[in-house]
């Protein structure tokens, strides 16, 4: 017996992963060559699973603005922002978020993951209750357990569920917390956030919304899932990340309660570890310029979202319930998933391989993302690609496509 | 869903406080879709061959019968049936753990 045995479960699961010659979860890229093209072993692929939804982590002003202040100030902060790890740059960048969302108050984290691990964890302590969707990503789950609050799931977007458990809560000391996500990070869907914000006006809940992977997506101005929905008065605090359609890293929450500021001496994960560099600020602030000054790549998105999900759903694969940035195509076991996803690689076309327990119900998916940056050509290409491996592995039958309403 | 549509089925006829063993394997029974024989020492994970979504269905299941939540440090306590069938005792006579 070895420390690490408690994981043996995982290593075995891992190693079945291996005997198909291919690591799903150590893919290497020699070199990146553009938001949507990298080299994998030696071959040109098309990348289709970078979360890089506006394609800017190329653009030319956001380089420039790194390297400028690289230079100017250094690789790195060395400090936390409570103590030397705060520059002009990092209120600047709180100052922008804030303005972006017409919001009083912004905080700037590390990563997204910290985001919601510090704004989660500071917001609802011992007493309170999480009312965390199933479906939540893992950093809600562990952001719910640092902070000691009542944990309760309800059924993966159902507000009436919600509905349930809150009122099963009447009488019961405590704040509560309702906390759902702009975009579901696996299959796509959305929240049916008219209906949970609805829910918490009539129980007098709080509304964190997670906009991780809308942000700069949806909405008319890109500020996500609550501007689309028209209900970002009842969200009390938005979360999110730099790392999809910014093409950085870091995260942040914005908010209008007044008291906001406290957060930043409570929050341990805000507090305890070291703030962005300065060149990660400089090139988050530009990509935020864009999303405002260039809704065109919102419309060249969507376009190749759509492309994509209806050439997959026409060939016979059975995708997410919405066309949106993500779109995961449904495996029916983890053999056949595999497989599929080498051939893919194999074929020159790069996408994530999703496997339980990270994925809602168990399901097996091949998850792409799709970026303004690709071109019709390249979505064709991959569309092309999609139905070769599955026409060579008589996956794709007429008797499929029609049960999917393909023909 | 269609399981859980299913679910819904199984009514709660006890009303009591106490949790009737045979209401619990009914549930079971509805998830696993094969009869079982459960007691108070039956390791749900264990002996009853439940998996991760198998576990959450039926704690879905046990929550909407007895109209609580159970929050979810603890269910990580919950290993046995008898854990079960206290747990929703006392949640159901309103005590904290």
């Amino acid at each position: 017996m070895t420390i690490l045995d408690k994981h043996s479960a995982y290593r075995h699961a891992h190693d079945t992963l291996l005997q198909h010659g291919v690591d799903p979860l150590n893919v290497r890229f020699d070199s990146v060559l553009s938001p949507t093209e990298g080299m994998l072993g030696g071959r040109r692929t098309i990348l289709l699973g970078t979360n890089n939804y506006l394609g800017l982590t190329f653009d030319a002003d956001c380089i420039e603005k790194a390297v400028e202040a690289t230079r100017s100030q250094g690789t790195g902060t060395t400090g936390s922002r409570v103590a030397n790890g705060t520059y002009d740059g990092h209120a600047k960048l709180e100052q922008a978020l804030a303005d972006f969302y017409g919001r009083q108050k912004a905080m700037v984290f590390s990563t997204g993951y910290q985001a919601n691990l510090g704004i989660l964890s500071a917001l609802a302590g011992r007493g309170d209750h999480l009312m965390l969707d199933a479906d939540s990503h893992a950093s809600i789950y562990d952001g719910s357990r640092l902070g000691g609050a009542e944990v309760i799931r309800f059924r993966h977007n159902n507000p009436e569920d919600l509905h349930k458990r809150l009122r099963r809560l009447e009488g019961a000391p405590g704040h509560r917390l309702i906390v759902v996500e702009g975009i579901y990070s696996m299959l796509g869907d959305t929240a049916p956030l008219k209906e949970i914000a609805a829910v918490k006006r009539e129980t007098g809940a709080y509304l964190l919304v997670d906009e991780a992977h809308s942000l700069g997506v949806l909405g008319e101005t890109g500020r996500g899932l609550a501007e689309k929905a028209g209900v970002e008065a009842d969200v009390d605090f938005i979360v999110g990340t730099f790392s999809k359609s910014l093409g950085s890293v870091g995260g942040f929450c914005v908010s209008d309660d007044p008291d906001f500021d406290v957060l930043r001496f409570v929050s341990r994960p805000y507090m305890f570890t070291a703030s962005l560099p300065p060149g990660v600020v400089a090139s988050t602030l530009e990509a935020l310029v864009k999303v405002r000054a260039e809704p065109w790549l919102r419309a060249d998105l969507m376009r190749n979202a759509h492309r994509l999900h209806d050439g997959l759903t026409a060939l016979g694969f059975r995708t997410g319930p919405e066309a949106n940035p993500i779109v995961a195509v449904a495996m029916p076991d983890q053999e056949l998933a595999v497989v599929f996803w080498k051939m893919l690689l194999e074929s020159g076309l790069y996408l994530n391989l999703a496997l339980p327990p990270a994925t809602p119900t168990n399901v097996c998916l091949l998850r792409s993302s799709v970026s303004a940056a690709h071109t019709t050509e390249q979505i064709d290409t991959a569309l092309a690609i999609f139905e070769h491996v599955g026409r060579e592995l008589g996956f794709l039958t007429d008797e499929r496509r029609r049960a999917v309403g393909a023909v | 869903m269609g399981r859980n549509h299913q679910l819904a089925l199984v009514e709660n006829k006890g009303g009591g406080l106490r949790p009737h063993r045979s209401d619990i394997s009914a549930i079971f029974e509805q998830v696993l879709g094969h009869p079982v024989q459960v007691a108070d020492s039956t390791n749900i994970v264990e002996d009853l061959g439940m998996d991760s979504l198998g576990v959450m269905n039926f704690v879905m299941a046990i929550e909407d019968f007895y109209d609580i939540s159970i929050p979810l440090d603890r269910i990580a306590q919950i290993e046995t049936v008898g854990d079960l069938i206290h747990a929703v005792e006392d949640l159901r006579s309103g005590t904290s753990s």
